[in-house]
């Protein structure tokens, strides 16, 4: 559903062009579990802006379940970005002023759904993650794993067709970090695809398959076969 | 509805989280606001009170005075009414139902006992107490027999009586009016102030006493207010008696009048002009005001989307169109701005109000519903105008770069 034909990205810095990607194919599928890696500058970051609709490529062409999004004008990207993408950011990015609920409610809101279904979908979703007693809290009020729960069920209240996670246990220390990727794992197990942009290898261990970005190509795609625990 | 009224509680919310800068930031609107409810109160007010005193002017009653241009002042030739022309007035005009002529009559001071005053003297007809509103609170005006008759009786104005420290009563007394005696017959009803001059200082004597007295002067000044029969007819009757005056003034064909015919509501007409261009002075004046706090929206607006530029960009990822991002920040321009609107519109009556109180004698202040509608609407446009650009950078904003944002 996810497919990448020749991707080329170049930025043009001054007088300098900078290739990000230097011609990316690749096929997610349905249900995959997917870990992106590399070091930093590899193209990584530039690649998952691409496939989360925040960017559009200079060449190539990017298919999300069947409609190429490559010549998409700006609204129409934010409304794919609506639907079918669900961000998770490594600093949480939450609404500082709003409530956990508000927060997750946030992205219904672009759809014009009515207010009360919205609430509805959005308790649910803050129930998922196990944040059911904490719809009222603001973010600061709450910890780091309880922050990044509540993007997760932010990113999830839309039911999109990918989750894209973006180094989301990059400020969490290792317990919570176990916590967040176990939920992960279960949003995987209950059918969702999952794409978590990382450079840490146990994280990427907990995922399916791993694909490793360099100078921005693929260098590796392997599915992951020994799990960690 | 729903969506809208969200959107308001989300502007309210985050003009809320900065209280003292948004209130700092409409501070500009909120003084052009109050400065124009305050003014248009008090002025809203002078002019109906003034308004309320010309009504005493029937809609149908007209005046006829002769016209000078500065070249008859220069000159010292000035232009009067002449006898016969309230004669072809009252004769020959079709349509003309009273008339009721009024001499200036310069007959010098006015004494009782040892007292002596200067009020305004006039000489009227009977007429005057219908045309020109003319009522007596004790004893009687002056009638067609006072006229006929040359009888020397004045009716006097209540200013004149305590003046003069007459008694309450003064009917039956004598007064000496320049020299000649006169007897009071009655005293005028109170009419107060127009702009600040007593109408309650003046004698009334009979046309005809008063023509004769001044028979001295060549042509003495005169003023003469009629009604018509039918007010429908006012603007025939207005051109039958401009031919009549012509004729007996012997203006030549092609020449000028050199009198003028007006009705008694083109007085409240020529106010109201006044009233309007005063008006539309101030309202450029707070335009300007207005323009200047709405640069401090426009400023403020500026450093509050650079500040939410991560904000902006969360946002945008969860799918916020460009027209979305444009709404909110236009709308939240907008609340700003009309807050400080109302809170002004309050205040600004609050001023008006205490300034009329502060100066005695003052009419009360008032201010159409429509003003405050319009200053509460204009208050809102000046936020969405100067909301544009601000909202339209926050909308244009890159999400990579908007999230990236430190």
């Amino acid at each position: 559903m996810i497919e990448l034909k020749g991707i080329v990205k170049r930025y043009v810095l001054g007088e300098e062009t900078v290739l990000a990607l230097a011609g990316v194919d690749l096929f997610i599928g349905r249900n995959e579990y997917v870990a992106l890696i590399g070091p930093s500058g590899s193209g990584k970051s530039t690649l998952m802006n691409i496939l989360g609709c925040l960017d559009s490529p200079t060449e190539g062409q990017y298919i999300l379940n069947g409609r190429d999004t490559s010549s998409l004008r700006d609204d129409e990207l934010a409304a794919v970005r609506n639907r079918e993408i669900g961000f998770v950011f490594q600093s949480f990015h939450l609404l500082p002023r709003q409530t956990a609920l508000q927060n997750v409610m946030q992205p219904l809101m672009y759809r014009r759904m009515p207010a009360a279904e919205r609430r509805e979908r959005a308790e649910r979703a803050l129930a998922g993650v196990g944040l059911g007693d904490r719809l009222d809290h603001r973010p600061n009020q709450l910890s780091g794993g309880q922050r990044q729960r509540v993007a997760v069920a932010r990113a999830l209240v839309g039911e999109p067709s990918i989750l894209l996670a973006d180094e989301p246990t990059g400020n969490l220390d290792s317990r919570t970090s176990a916590e967040i990727m176990a939920l992960f794992d279960a949003l995987h197990g209950a059918g969702q695809t999952v794409v978590v942009v990382t450079h840490e290898p146990d994280i990427a261990a907990h995922t399916r398959r791993t694909i490793r970005v360099l100078d921005g190509r693929i260098v590796e795609d392997r599915p992951n076969t020994a799990r960690a625990a | 509805m729903n969506a809208l009224g969200e959107a308001f509680r989300a502007a309210l919310a985050s003009l809320n989280a900065h209280r003292l800068r948004s209130f700092l930031t409409t501070l500009g609107i909120l003084i052009g606001t109050m400065a124009v409810i305050a003014v248009v109160s008090v002025l809203q007010g002078f002019s109906d009170s003034i308004r309320d005193q010309f009504s005493d002017l029937g809609s149908n009653s007209l005046t006829l005075d002769a016209v000078n241009d500065q070249e008859n002042f220069r000159t010292g030739r000035i232009n009067r009414l002449d006898f016969e022309d309230i004669d072809a007035l009252r004769y020959r005009v079709p349509g003309v139902k009273e008339v009721a002529p009024i001499i200036a009559a310069n007959l010098g001071a006015v004494t009782w006992r040892s007292r002596n005053v200067t009020p305004q003297i006039l000489g009227a007809t009977e007429e005057a107490q219908v045309v020109l509103g003319t009522a007596t609170r004790q004893g009687r005006f002056l009638t067609a027999s006072d006229d006929q008759g040359g009888r020397r009786v004045v009716v006097i104005g209540v200013d004149v009586r305590d003046e003069l420290k007459m008694p309450k009563d003064p009917i039956g007394e004598f007064l000496l009016i320049g020299r000649e005696w006169f007897k009071v017959v009655g005293v005028l009803e109170k009419r107060g102030e127009i702009f600040g001059f007593s109408q309650d200082n003046r004698v009334m004597i009979p046309f005809s006493v008063a023509r004769s007295l001044t028979g001295t002067f060549d042509k003495p000044f005169m003023e003469v207010s009629f009604t018509v029969d039918d007010i429908s007819q006012v603007a025939q009757v207005k051109a039958r008696a401009t031919r009549v005056i012509r004729a007996s003034r012997n203006i030549q064909p092609g020449a000028e009048d050199d009198f003028e015919i007006q009705a008694a509501d083109s007085f409240l007409k020529q106010f109201n002009q006044i009233t309007a261009t005063a008006t539309a002075v101030l309202a450029g004046i707070v335009g300007i005001s207005l323009l200047v706090g709405g640069i401090g929206i426009m400023n403020i607006m500026l450093v509050s989307v650079t500040e939410r530029t991560r904000e902006i960009g969360i946002l945008k990822a969860l799918g916020a169109t460009r027209r979305d991002i444009l709404t909110q920040f236009l709308l939240e321009a907008a609340l700003l701005s009309l807050l400080g609107g109302l809170i002004g519109i309050v205040l600004g009556l609050l001023v008006g109000m205490g300034i009329a109180a502060a100066i005695p004698n003052f009419p009360p202040a008032n201010v159409p519903i429509w003003v405050m509608l319009a200053a509460a609407g204009f208050s809102a446009l000046v936020g969405v105008v100067f909301g544009i650009a601000p909202a339209s950078k926050a909308a244009s904003l890159d999400p990579i770069e908007a999230l990236r944002y430190e």
